[in-house]
């Protein structure tokens, strides 16, 4: 019997090589993009750069934004495990903030500590309700999640802004109605000597222990039985509903904890602009990061760096604020495209003797 | 191609086909062996055998889809090569599947044109609509060309596949168990159709088929295949369903098993798997298992006959814990069983179910990793909730050693592995704990002989340290030699019963045929 000890090595650098590869023609593609509206690619790909990277001040840019982009996307590559494709992080998000800004209103005045707790624990909750109903209803009723998730996303940005605009809305919130605001002793504020708040630590914690979850311990295991071959799993005799519930509630919690980090460390109340698209791009940086919790990490960084050079490249080049987006959504169509990829490259075949 | 259909069609389309002396092999197997067999035109033909005999390897030569290693093929009194399915639909051979090709949100009409080998950019559908009205106005019965297909009853949408062989103008139509989706009702009337049809010379049918009652009822003539050999053939007026039967399955003797010799008779025990009036729906929410009362007992080996589909899968399914019951009870020890993680421990359940890729293996996970599905959450391959990996290698390469499975290495992933070693690997994973009952279903399919040999032993060594086994088989051979109790499932219940080694096998082979004491009034009478 031969034995190839190589195998797993080639994957892993098979994992890692592809996406880049496709993020770098992602890159050649765009800079084309770029040269046809007359701009420098690499003009464009210098000031991408020092937007996101070179500087102190551009990192702490770059790591706010990715700090929400690291719990959206594990809110897709959670349930990913077990094989359920959730795109509605989004709406997670919103009640997440909702319930901490309302949370944060109704307990003021009791200690900060336990009002901090309070707020990030009630985002989490209600995140994970949101997230495990989408699994709720596949279980039960065969809906498709991702369609259902989806769905269930406009259903929460209209509960958030019927509450935001009405019963909650703080009346001297003139041109932006927002909740009234929680009070500087209850933000959750800064990491210490960074001027990055909270929710990285929030996210790269969870992404560890997510990590762990996943890859060291029996749960996991089982996921990832139900997610490659649910029928594998019930000749297992795997409560395959109970798993999939608990892992869409942790999915739910990891987005719902990023709505409530934006609103008790960010906004200090519940308004429009937490409805920003973490959800969706937590999607794109769930993908490039292959559904590994562990990988999320740096791509979020990296993703999150992208959107810190919009404001760079605005200024500089007199270029729309959505040119990186452009950039997203060309690196999003390979890698996707990369996928087919994956096992059929000579290089990273394990030779079988 | 000229448009087809608008002629009203004649006396004397139907051609007349006859193969000779062809031979097929795949590999070290050879599925058909010195075949002749003529088809007279306009005449009505059922292809009888067991699962594997050949039949359908027979049928793909016809229409292109396998080249033959030998033998000629003559269409119409001239030697033909077909070497593709499009040489055949050019000689006017066609096939109707067991399962429907039909676009269901699509039109009759639109099905019919689409099905056309050349299918114009931009379809004239008035002159399309005026030809399909004249082509409707020349078949036996009525459809509405509007319909979407999707709401057509099972029955219709045959008749539609049928249609759609004549409407491409196929003078010999090949039919691959043509009713084996329809109800019986519904059978009668396509078959009644299809023999019509031959009798006004349009078309001749060859019809692969399990259902005695049907070639008796339908066909002129009937060829059995066994073994890839044609070892009967005959006007179906002169013969009866017994010889039939009897041709299908053969003579053969019961072997005595050598697990029987050579571990000694092992006294069965108390029941340890007992089904009662089980029902068990199929994906159309039909019942295919429909009141199935079965007992096992410790230590021994309990067959299932029957040709596929008549709820085998479903059976094996509902044990496994793959697919809800609709009713009655499964017990094990005693006590119900649900398939649940705690039970299948509890009662030492295991399974060996067809397809292991597919049904027992999670392809994208490792060799170790897919051996510890049973166990991963028991120390020592875990501790808490902590998964040990050290462990659960430990226990691959153990078992790997033990069931000689071909791999890279226990982290290769398990699609890298052949079909054998696939089944090896699950052997090993449900045969190394302590078994008290085990549910195989054709267990052997597609593997040589020596892994055959091996997978039989260890279910024998099974059943003689005390497991209930049951085993669903199509293969009848194995069936004889494994089982201590012999049963045949038709119609989703145990139609017979009896000790294999009293066993009569034109009985069984009748019983499969849906022929058995308790069977339905046979369809429509020869005419």
């Amino acid at each position: 019997m031969a034995s190839d000890r190589s195998g797993p090595w080639r994957r892993a650098a098979e994992a890692l090589v592809i996406p880049i590869a496709a993020l770098a023609a992602a890159m050649v593609v765009f800079g084309l993009f770029m040269a046809a509206l007359g701009q420098n690619p690499l003009e464009i790909y210098a000031l991408i750069y020092k937007g996101a990277f070179a500087s102190a001040f551009s990192w702490q840019n770059t790591l706010s934004r990715a700090a929400p982009l690291v719990l959206t996307a594990l809110c897709v590559a959670l349930p990913a495990q077990a094989g359920l494709m959730v795109i509605g992080g989004e709406g997670a998000v919103v009640l997440g903030g909702l319930i901490a800004a309302i949370v944060g209103h109704l307990l003021s005045g009791a200690a900060p500590t336990g009002v901090k707790v309070a707020m990030v624990l009630a985002g989490m909750a209600i995140g994970g309700i949101w997230i495990a109903l989408a699994g709720a209803l596949r279980q039960y009723r065969g809906v498709n999640e991702t369609i259902s998730s989806l769905l269930l996303t406009y259903v929460a940005v209209a509960l958030f802004n019927h509450f935001v605009e009405g019963p909650l809305r703080d009346p001297s919130s003139l041109n932006k109605p927002s909740t009234t605001y929680i009070g500087d002793v209850n933000m959750i504020g800064s990491l210490p000597g960074l001027d990055i708040h909270w929710g990285l630590a929030f996210g790269i914690g969870f992404c560890v222990a997510m990590h762990v979850l996943v890859r060291y311990t029996t749960y996991g295991f089982a996921l990832r039985i139900v997610g490659g071959n649910p029928r594998a799993a019930r000749l297992a005799g795997l409560p395959v509903t109970r798993l999939v519930l608990t892992v869409c509630g942790l999915g739910g919690a990891a987005a719902g904890l990023a709505g409530a980090v934006e609103v008790a460390a960010v906004h200090g109340s519940a308004n429009a602009s937490l409805i920003a698209g973490y959800g969706y791009a937590g999607i794109v940086v769930a993908f490039i990061a292959r559904q590994n919790p562990l990988a999320i990490v740096p791509v979020a960084v990296l993703v999150g760096g992208l959107s810190a050079s919009g404001g760079m490249l605005q200024r500089r080049l007199d270029l729309p604020d959505a040119t990186v987006l452009v950039l997203q959504g060309i690196a999003f169509m390979l890698i996707l495209g990369s996928e087919a990829l994956y096992g059929r490259l000579k290089l990273f075949r394990a030779r079988v003797a | 191609m000229p448009v087809a259909g608008a002629r009203s069609s004649g006396q004397g389309r139907a051609v007349d086909v006859e193969v000779l002396g062809m031979t097929k092999r795949f590999g070290a197997l050879t599925a058909l062996d010195g075949v002749s067999l003529r088809v007279e035109a306009g005449s009505f033909m059922a292809l009888l055998g067991e699962n594997g005999a050949g039949k359908s390897t027979l049928v793909k030569c016809l229409v292109g889809y396998h080249q033959p290693d030998a033998g000629e093929i003559t269409v119409a009194g001239r030697e033909r090569d077909i070497r593709s399915p499009h040489d055949a639909h050019a000689l006017g051979i066609g096939m109707v599947y067991q399962h429907f090709t039909l676009v269901p949100s699509m039109t009759v009409a639109e099905n019919l044109v689409m099905a056309r080998d050349e299918v114009p950019a931009v379809v004239n559908w008035q002159a399309e609509w005026s030809r399909l009205t004249a082509f409707m106005a020349t078949v036996p019965f009525r459809l509405d060309l509007d319909r979407p297909v999707s709401r057509l009853a099972a029955g219709e949408k045959q008749k539609v596949e049928i249609l759609k062989q004549l409407y491409l103008r196929r003078r010999f139509m090949i039919l691959d168990e043509p009713t084996s989706v329809l109800t019986p009702a519904e059978s009668g009337e396509v078959l009644g159709m299809l023999r019509a049809m031959t009798r006004a010379g349009e078309v001749t049918v060859l019809m692969i088929t399990h259902k005695l009652r049907e070639v008796m009822a339908f066909a002129d003539d009937v060829a059995v295949l066994r073994r890839g050999k044609l070892v009967g053939k005959g006007r179906t007026a002169a013969l009866t369903p017994g010889v039939l039967a009897e041709l299908m399955v053969g003579t053969r003797e019961i072997p005595r098993s050598h697990a029987r010799k050579a571990g000694g008779p092992v006294e069965a025990g108390v029941p340890s798997l007992v089904i009662q009036d089980l029902k068990v729906e199929d994906d159309a929410g039909r019942l295919a298992v429909d009141g199935l009362s079965l007992t096992i007992r410790a230590g021994e080996i309990v067959g299932v006959a029957g040709v596929s589909g008549n709820g085998q899968r479903e059976l094996v399914e509902a044990l496994i814990g793959q697919r809800p019951t609709a009713g009655g009870e499964i017990l094990v020890g005693g006590e119900p069983f649900r398939a649940t993680r705690a039970e299948i421990r509890r009662h030492h359940v295991f399974s060996l179910p067809e397809e292991p890729l597919r049904n027992a293996c999670v392809p994208a996970m490792s060799v170790a990793e897919n051996l510890s599905l049973r166990n991963f959450d028991r120390p020592p391959q875990s501790s808490g909730p902590w998964l040990r990996r050290g462990a659960l290698r430990a226990q691959a390469e153990r078992w790997i050693r033990a069931f000689g499975v071909k791999t890279p290495s226990a982290d290769a992933p398990m699609t890298t592995l052949s079909g054998g070693n696939v089944q090896r690997a699950v052997l090993a994973r449900e045969l190394s704990e302590p078994v008290s009952v085990l549910i195989a279903a054709n267990p052997v399919f597609g593997l040589d002989f020596a892994a055959v040999a091996e997978i039989h032993d260890r279910i024998l060594a099974a059943r003689n340290g005390g497991a209930a086994v049951l085993l669903v088989s199509e293969d009848l051979d194995e069936l004889l030699e494994l089982s201590d109790r012999i049963t045949v499932i038709f119609d989703g219940r145990i139609v017979h019963e009896s000790a294999t080694a009293k066993a009569d096998i034109t009985v069984i082979g009748r019983c499969m045929a849906g022929h058995h004491a308790a069977a339905p009034a046979p369809s429509p009478a020869r005419a």
